[in-house]
């Protein structure tokens, strides 16, 4: 699996993700529960961030904010599990306050690789669309032009 | 494609019955009185529900002897698959970035766990 292959499930507003790292488990696990690591490889290089609260245990809760152009994007979640395999936790956008998602990520050991599968279950089937589209980084009308531009032009 | 097919895709499918309609449809055509029968609701209102379905071009009813049946056009879900791509492409640009930091750690721990922090980056809302 060199690549994540990502699927969005025809039944369940699902997304699930799976890519294999060449790490031990442990360390991959390490790398989303120390914030400064996590802060790390989380988002693109425009924009940046700040971890205003930080507690990757089981029971504990998360907050950050990303920054690009001034604008400013918060999230928010807890930490309702987090095991040597796996990570349960929340995940909601504070510009959707109502939308929640429930994510999971199992950290499987593999020969000498670690496997990480994600799942996030989001509340409604237009949330998990809205959740891909917020992917185009820019209004969703800007969005459209953008990806008609790609489709026409082949790089999407 | 024109410019206005996603958003009326989008806009479509942003309805629980038409969702759930065009999942139905997914496996396989059906009347419209059995499309119709989970629904409360009249069929004048499931009618108008195709109506939306139809003008997106996500079903169509083949011309036929009657009931016709109503028929998913896959082709219009290609867009979702449009932007499934491009939502994996950024995802994929994530993990590569965890992978710089995977290996940088594994020198880290060899000189003794002394982490090297790095610019702080972060994310958008699109982190799954």
């Amino acid at each position: 699996m060199p690549e994540a292959i990502i699927e969005a499930d025809p039944k369940l507003p699902i997304i699930r993700i799976a890519r294999d790292f060449a790490a031990t488990p442990e360390r991959l696990l390490r790398a989303h529960t120390d914030p400064e690591l996590f802060a790390r490889w989380v988002g693109p290089d425009a924009m940046s961030t700040r971890i205003e609260h930080w507690d990757a245990r089981t029971g504990g809760s998360w907050r950050y904010v990303s920054v690009r152009d001034e604008t400013e994007y918060r999230f928010y979640g807890c930490f309702h599990e987090v095991r040597p395999d796996r990570i349960v936790q929340t995940f909601t956008f504070e510009g959707d306050p109502d939308g929640v998602a429930l994510e999971t990520l199992w950290f499987e050991e593999l020969d000498g690789r670690t496997r990480l599968r994600t799942q996030s279950l989001v509340d409604s089937f237009e949330g998990r669309d809205a959740f891909l589209r917020s992917g185009m980084e820019v209004g969703v009308n800007e969005g459209y032009t953008k990806l008609e531009r790609m489709l026409a032009d082949g790089t999407a | 494609m024109t410019t206005d097919t996603l958003p009326r895709v989008f806009a479509a499918l942003a309805d629980p019955t038409r969702l759930d309609m065009v999942s139905r449809l997914a496996e396989g055509d059906v009347t419209v009185s059995r499309l119709a029968e989970p629904y409360r609701m009249s069929l004048q209102a499931v009618y108008k529900h195709l109506r939306v379905l139809e003008e997106a071009g996500l079903v169509s009813r083949p011309p036929g002897p009657q009931p016709r049946p109503v028929r998913l056009e896959v082709r219009a879900l290609d867009v979702l698959d449009t932007w499934i791509e491009h939502h994996r492409r950024r995802v994929e640009q994530r993990y590569r970035r965890l992978d710089a930091v995977l290996a940088e750690m594994e020198g880290d721990d060899r000189a003794g766990g002394d982490h090297r922090s790095g610019p702080e980056v972060a994310d958008h809302p699109d982190r799954p």
